[in-house]
């Protein structure tokens, strides 16, 4: 278990509350986005952003903070509100999302925004970039880590899995992953389109300590993080999150159809009355 | 060739101890055996994984490192060029992409491993540097430039043995192309291998008191626009010849450029849409008209064009 207490885990639950309402009326002004991944991502994030990250918002270049890439670009909502609760932007530069002249790509540009590691959005990229970021830290001796989230639909694209194989021969014990193992892809679920089965097998098998937990648990969250943190696993880590896509949002959670889905007003209205109510009585 | 690159590598290598090399399996065949033997440790073998060699490359340049990623061209930019184009070029990530095996003189090995189309695949792409050296001398003296380039460059390179036709005095810069021989009724614009083609085609011509200028372009992008331009002054018909598709390549660099600033007649010499087959590179420089002759014709026919023949 953790050393978090019943107040902090509170505290992080708000956070990642007022992130779900965020990525709702991001996509909502943006008119077009991917809200299902972005809102089962949240807690994840805000864990991440509040708890676990080493990082400096005021200097995001630092070279030795940990780095956090995100391979499945199309979450970005999710990292944004989570960079701009953290302090990199003002959070009112959240309704530029996706907008001529925005640092809030469609898809993470590098360069464009400050905390943003990689462009990502072609999906099964972010693994590999992160395994060479690994593979330098661990070689020069450094204490940072790198982060790695990817989506399940991830695990389809050949990349990834030369990027699993390249982990475990270089023992990138600096290296934790997580997996939004949220059973939805674009087309239906990931296990109708093309079923992954158990990705705790086939990461163990190919040398990765796994673990699996529920992607909404606070004390779940950081208690795999702090798992995995720890260098005495001789190498990667995957942290496989089970996670309700559209998590928040009852008439979003479970419909693949959400994966990419405009927003409308009454629809916008009625999410965000539902968070709001979700952390008055939460 | 080969030889230049590795002796390159090495010497870049001493120079710069943040040199990484990633290899996809293919250590010896492209010469990286030597480096690997001085620095084992600055030497990355992950296997037959052309996609993961340019994004891994990516990640470790972000973290400082002056990163070569090496394969042969037809696989690295031919099957992973969507993940250099994002995570190297969008990303501005300053990798070294290494395509040995580069062109039709890669044999008898067949068409599936004879890159024709990889100009064009890196020429396309914002942020990349095109370099395509044409001997040996020149190959290790564009594998040290590019090492103390911090930006995105690819590097092609043939299989086959060609004759040296530099020197070890010879300018090289990134960006500049070389006027080999002077000439006022023609120019002929060459790259790699090629460019020895067009120094015969220009002897040849002497005896037919044509006097063709011969420019060496061995680096395709960012274009060398003064020496085309001057060339296309002085001489008003240019062919241009390079052992890679005519569509995308070199010829199609030089008529952008030209077509906009300073038209003049173009006969381009080059793989004329199609895929090679096995065979010895003669045998296919023959059958796929990258020969002296095949110059020749070019230049009657574009002097034609000109009205000067
Ligand atoms: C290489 C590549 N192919 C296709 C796409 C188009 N695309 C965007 S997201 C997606 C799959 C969505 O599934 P998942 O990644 O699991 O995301 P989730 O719906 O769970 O957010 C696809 C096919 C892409 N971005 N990249
Ligand atoms: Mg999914």
């Amino acid at each position: 278990m953790t050393n978090f207490s019943a107040q902090r885990i509170f505290e992080l639950k708000k956070i990642a509350n007022k992130i779900r309402q965020n990525i709702i009326s991001m996509i909502f002004e943006a008119g077009s986005g991917h809200p299902a991944g972005s809102l089962g991502m949240a807690d994840i994030f805000t864990a991440l952003y509040f708890e676990i990250l080493k990082h400096d918002p005021k200097n995001p270049d630092d070279p030795d903070r940990d780095r956090l890439i995100l391979s499945n670009g199309h979450i970005c909502p999710v990292q944004y509100a989570s960079l701009a609760h953290a302090g990199y932007f003002p959070v009112e530069d959240l309704q530029t999302l996706r907008k001529f002249g925005s640092g809030l790509q469609g898809h993470p540009h590098r360069g464009f925004l400050p905390g943003i590691e990689t462009t990502s959005g072609p999906l099964g990229c972010g693994l590999s970039e992160a395994c060479g970021m690994a593979w330098v830290g661990k070689n020069d001796n450094k204490d940072w880590k790198v982060y790695c989230l990817m989506s399940d639909a991830e695990g389809q694209e050949g990349n990834t899995w030369e990027a699993v194989m390249f982990a475990n021969k270089y023992k990138l014990n600096n290296l934790i992953a997580v997996i939004d193992r949220n059973n939805i892809q674009t087309d239906g679920t990931v296990e109708d389109v093309m079923p992954l089965n158990s990705l705790k097998k086939k990461y163990q098998a190919f040398g990765w300590a796994v673990a699996e937990i529920d992607g909404h648990n606070f004390e779940e969250i950081l208690g795999a993080f702090e798992e995995a943190k720890d260098l005495a696993v001789a190498g990667p880590s995957l942290i496989i999150a089970n996670t309700i896509p559209g998590k928040g949002v009852s008439f979003m959670e479970n419909k693949f159809e959400w994966h990419s889905h405009k927003i409308s007003k009454e629809e916008m209205e009625k999410a965000l009355t539902e968070l709001r109510e979700e952390i008055l009585h939460g | 060739m080969r030889d230049g690159f590795a002796e390159g590598l090495v010497q870049a290598g001493e120079e710069d101890e943040n040199l990484i090399v990633v290899c996809a399996d293919l250590v010896k065949s492209i010469k990286i055996d030597k480096f690997a033997e001085i620095f084992p440790d600055r030497v990355i073998d992950l296997g037959v994984a052309e996609q993961n060699l340019v994004t891994v490359s990516s990640g470790i340049a972000s973290c400082g490192k002056n990163v070569f990623a090496a394969s042969y061209a037809i696989f690295s930019p031919g099957r992973n060029w969507e993940q250099i184009r994002t995570t190297i070029c969008i990303n501005n990530q300053p990798v070294k992409i290494v395509g040995s095996h580069a062109g039709i003189t890669t044999g008898p090995d067949g068409a599936t491993h004879q890159a024709l189309e990889d100009i064009a695949l890196m020429r396309v792409l914002p942020n990349m540097i095109v370099l395509s050296p044409c001997d040996y001398l020149e190959t290790k003296k564009a594998t040290i430039a590019m090492a103390k380039l911090n930006k995105p460059c690819y590097i092609r390179f043939p299989r086959s043995e060609v004759p040296i036709i530099t020197t070890l005095d010879s300018p090289f810069e990134i960006g500049k192309a070389q006027v080999l021989k002077e000439g006022n009724d023609v120019s002929i614009i060459a790259t790699g291998e090629m460019v020895h083609f067009a120094q015969l085609a220009a002897s040849e011509l002497e005896t037919s008191n044509i006097s063709a200028r011969v420019i060496n372009v061995s680096t395709i992008k960012p274009l060398d626009t003064k020496v085309i331009q001057q060339a296309a002054e002085d001489t008003g018909a240019i062919v241009t010849v390079e052992d890679h598709q005519i569509v995308g390549g070199l010829g199609s660099a030089i008529a952008e450029y030209l077509s906009e600033n300073f038209p003049v007649p173009i006969k381009m010499v080059g793989i004329k849409d199609k895929f090679g087959e096995s065979g010895a590179p003669e045998e296919l420089m023959q059958k796929y008209g990258l020969t002296k002759e095949e110059i020749i014709k070019a230049v009657t026919t574009v002097l034609r064009m000109s009205a000067k023949g």
